[in-house]
């Protein structure tokens, strides 16, 4: 890309399973100062706001109002994306690459703990036909994961290593509040929530803000020596009705993630990524978005996870930070993404730092089985 | 704080569906297809054409939460980048500003945004409820009319504006409507009907305030090669402005200042070169959601000193016939479907630099201006130009 | 009437959405005092003075956190009102609030923002801008704005 966005300031909220303290300005508050203190940076720096966060979730209708004054937007430019992070991350970026503002400070903020996911997610579905069925986020990704499991040949064994690794890895990460060492037996035998899903296969409900500090390339080198630089972004929507689409089949995030490879001159991602941070609500999702996003061919995910090559001392570290399985809240898990990815380039990732890294990838999606879906590539050193 | 893209944006099309009180004929997807079928009518281009498409409303009043992924057939947005950009009442300025930044930034050639609300299915008074922070706001809340009548008596009793003022307004904008053939609410009154109409909650009168709408806009943003190739008549975007405030409506003066309006448009004006809005505007299409709100912002966009605002209804300036006219469309009174209506007034305000305008078309428009208001009392603002 | 001549289909669909909102460390303290003691508190930025009511974590305009509690009376000026004709839900009965009542932004002394509640008089009709208004408390108080049953004109 011919101008640049970087990514200077992150910081996160410790991610717990019910905040009680915090009301959604404190909330929010919390993360929006804090990133600015530690990007060594006032208010005053940013041009603008964009904040992320859904009504149904926060049960408040125009739900950036709540946190006006707490994210920092009194008298400044502000909007809302209701949608995954990682698309927020997204139009963040490209307010800036349109030259009418040099910064932003981003914030993004979930409670999953003060409303019924049952109905909210229920709420996501058609009403005429869908509703009715109970759908919700759980049920329909049950089905997906059955359908790709099936069609590709891929087992519960597999997926469940996936929630070995990932809250093995998690354990290194001081903001999750799930992490733990299990085995792949007990990831089987933990209470089935929708077949093929267990408990230890989904994520935990979870409450918490992430926000991020982004900034044109010239305020970029200058508020951080050496940024981090978004080198590419695309997302695509697919069809909405689950029938429309064969659900093991990923054509949104092939298409998403095509185009962010062309934009950051990616020819051939698993050679060239260093690591990745992936949106794992589920842990089928994992394997399915890797086959997706080109790092393995269809149906190779399984074997990926089997040869260990996804540990976080393996060839192509996937979720080294422990992932949404360990307990990230949704909408600002996407925005967990691209500021793990972001601190592993910056070296500051701590006990689960991937050595070495220089070009990272994180991925978001949005709607029902990740019909929407979000890439990010970002670079750093170069 | 903003400045103009580094990159020439037009507006090329719009589309809007006839905007009614209940479009019983169409579900929410279909209303949203008429919208984008008209524009891309307008635009005289396929949907092959739009590389993305962000779309808004206030979700909690149809009660259906991923509204982007569930429209996609009607939208238009498979297999697309596609975004969902939800600030209440700014929600259609919102993505207004989005399809703008969009195309901006160079990594999109042509984005259709949509704003859309079919109030009439859902539970009303739910979603207000669910706006209504619960701890304190909850208990007393009387709605947004509670709010603009508390900030109309303190407004009337600083400057001295009449009921009779604020009411010409209500009389300018239904008729103005009447020549729109989108327009819900066309209307020939008379002050006195105004006055005489059913007291919500003083000073507000029913006749003084808006409506509520089904209805859905849809409008194409294109960069500037895109825009000189598929258009005769661009409307280009010189300015794209917002302003937030604190969050609650006891925090601000309301319509004695509306402090964003203010603060927004002084930065379009200074990013557009604009000395005098009175003069240096030929058209403005502001956001309106009560008849004392127009006359207050007025002065808040620096039409004339905020004091002078009901001598400014009254001298016929802001009238078809006027310096500036003001509504050509018929504003928010006559049409608010919420998540559509600040995209209206882009629209509209487009629609008038487009010289597409038909009977409510304004003559040698130059440069117009679009307001948003919502929210917390935020403002958007955008100004449109005959020239890049 | 549909393409095809037959009527049309409305389905309808009725959705519970309960949620517990946490309060928050400064609301919590807000409710405590107005429940226990019948006090109203702002709470003051440390850097331009300022006292916002209702209370919040953060200074909008400094942006920093708010720390200084201020008891601020339960009198003060009536900023700006309404008499309210139309019925609304109330939210918290679940019933139309009978009407006419008043409806107005009260500013308490020693705070920078207003608080919005129900206003009263003798009469509504003598309502004016600029009356000194006093908060009336329910007896059995539960820690919430409905505490304050709402505020009464002071008439000589």
């Amino acid at each position: 890309m011919a101008d640049r966005v970087g990514i200077v300031g992150i910081y996160q909220t410790k991610y717990e399973p019910r905040k009680i303290f915090d009301s959604y300005p404190e909330l929010v508050f919390e993360a929006s100062s804090k990133v600015l203190e530690e990007a060594g940076l006032t208010i005053e720096d940013m041009d603008q706001v964009v904040t992320n966060s859904q009504d149904f979730w926060d049960g408040r209708t125009i739900s950036n109002r709540t946190v006006s004054e707490a994210c920092g937007s009194v008298l400044r430019a502000e909007s809302k994306v209701a949608m995954d992070g990682s698309f927020a991350v997204f139009y963040a970026a490209m307010r800036i690459l349109s030259g009418c503002y040099d910064s932003c400070l981003l914030v993004s903020h979930c409670k999953m703990s003060e409303g019924s996911p049952h109905l909210i997610n229920n709420a996501m579905f058609d009403p005429l036909y869908q509703r009715i069925l109970g759908f919700d986020e759980l049920s329909t990704c049950a089905l997906q994961a059955k359908r790709y499991l099936y069609k590709y040949n891929v087992t519960e064994e597999q997926c469940a290593k996936v929630s070995v690794k990932n809250l093995k890895n998690g354990r290194l990460n001081p903001y999750p509040h799930r992490a733990m060492k299990v085995t792949v037996d007990q990831v089987m035998r933990s209470t089935k929530l929708a077949d093929p899903i267990k408990e230890l296969d989904a994520y935990p409900g979870t409450d918490g803000a992430c926000a991020m500090v982004l900034a044109n390339e010239d305020k970029a080198r200058k508020w951080a020596p050496n940024p981090v630089w978004i080198s590419g972004m695309a997302s695509r929507l697919d069809s909405f009705y689950l029938g429309d689409r064969d659900l093991a089949e990923v054509a949104s995030l092939e298409l998403a993630a095509r185009k962010a490879y062309q934009m950051a001159g990616i020819i051939n991602p698993r050679k060239e990524i260093d690591l990745v941070e992936l949106s794992d609500f589920y842990s089928y999702q994992e394997l399915l978005w890797l086959e997706g996003m080109g790092f393995c061919r269809r149906g190779e995910g399984g074997k990926i996870v089997d040869k260990g090559i996804t540990e976080l001392d393996g060839e192509l570290p996937v979720n080294a930070s422990g992932g949404i399985l360990s307990g990230n809240p949704v909408t600002v898990a996407g925005v967990v993404r691209v500021a793990e990815a972001a601190l592993q380039l910056m070296g500051k990732a701590g006990e689960h730092q991937v050595e070495g890294a220089k070009k990272a990838l994180a991925q978001g999606h949005c709607g029902p089985c990740g019909q929407g879906q979000c890439v990010i590539i970002l670079e750093r050193g170069v | 704080m903003a400045r103009r893209s580094k990159r020439n944006v037009a507006i090329v099309a719009t589309g809007q569906t006839d905007h009614r009180s209940k479009r019983p004929d169409v579900n929410i997807v279909e209303m949203i297809n008429e919208a984008v079928r008209r524009c891309l009518a307008d635009a005289n281009m396929t949907m092959e054409e739009v590389d993305a498409v962000v779309i808004g409303n206030m979700e909690h009043f149809e009660g259906i939460f991923f509204t982007e992924m569930w429209s996609v057939d009607g939208a238009g947005s498979f297999l697309k980048h596609g975004m969902k950009i939800t600030t209440g009442g700014t929600t259609g300025s919102s993505l207004a500003q989005a399809g703008y930044y969009h195309v901006a930034s160079g990594l999109f050639d042509t984005v259709m945004t949509i704003g859309w609300e079919k109030q009439s299915e859902g539970e009303t008074t739910a979603g207000l409820i669910f706006q209504a922070d619960p701890l304190w706001e909850r208990a007393t809340m009387s709605g947004a009319i509670g709010s603009f009548a508390a900030s109309a008596t303190t407004y009337m009793d600083k400057y001295g504006i009449s009921e009779e003022q604020a009411a010409r307004v209500a009389v300018k904008n239904r008729k103005n409507a009447m020549n729109n053939p989108h327009a819900h609410l066309k209307m020939d009154l008379t002050v006195e009907q105004v006055l005489k109409s059913k007291m919500l909650a003083y000073p507000i009168k029913m006749l003084d305030m808006c409506p509520t709408s089904d209805g859905a806009c849809a409008m194409i943003f294109a960069s500037e090669a895109k825009a000189k190739k598929t258009c005769q008549n661009p409307a280009w975007v010189i300015a794209g402005v917002t302003r937030h405030d604190q969050p609650f409506s006891t925090d601000l003066e309301m319509l004695m200042n509306l402090r964003t309006l203010r603060s927004a448009t002084e930065e379009a004006y200074k990013i557009a070169g604009i000395k005098e809005p009175l003069r240096d505007l030929d058209v403005v299409e502001l956001y309106e959601p009560c008849t004392f709100a127009e006359l207050s912002w007025y002065g808040a966009a620096n039409f004339c000193d905020p004091a002078e605002a009901g001598k400014l209804m009254d001298s016929g300036a802001t009238q078809m016939d006027g310096e500036l006219p003001v509504n050509p469309s018929g504003g928010v009174l006559s049409t608010n479907c919420i998540g559509a209506t600040a995209m209206i007034r882009v629209a509209e305000a487009a629609i008038q630099v487009m010289g597409k305008g038909g009977k409510r078309q304004v003559p040698n428009v130059k440069q117009a201006m679009a307001t948003g208001f919502g929210g917390s009392w935020w403002s958007d603002v955008m100004i449109l130009s005959k020239t890049p | 009437m549909n393409e095809k001549g037959g009527s049309l289909l409305i389905a309808e669909f009725d959705a519970k959405f309960p949620y517990d909102y946490s309060a928050g460390r400064f609301a919590s303290y807000f409710f405590k005092k107005l429940k226990e003691e019948k006090k109203i508190m702002g709470i003051g930025c440390p850097k331009c003075l300022r006292v916002f009511v209702p209370p919040r974590p953060a200074c909008g305009y400094c942006f920093v956190r708010n720390t200084n509690w201020v008891d601020l009376g339960d009198e003060g000026t009536l900023w700006g009102y309404t008499i309210v004709q139309f019925p609304f839900l109330d939210p918290l009965t679940g019933v139309e609030r009978p009407i006419p009542y008043g409806y107005g932004f009260i500013e308490l002394k020693g705070a920078s923002t207003r608080l919005q509640h129900f206003v009263t008089a003798s009469d509504l009709n003598k309502l004016r801008i600029g009356m000194r208004m006093k908060a009336v408390f329910r007896e059995e108080r539960q820690g919430n704005l409905a505490d304050i049953l709402y505020f009464k004109a002071i008439e000589e």
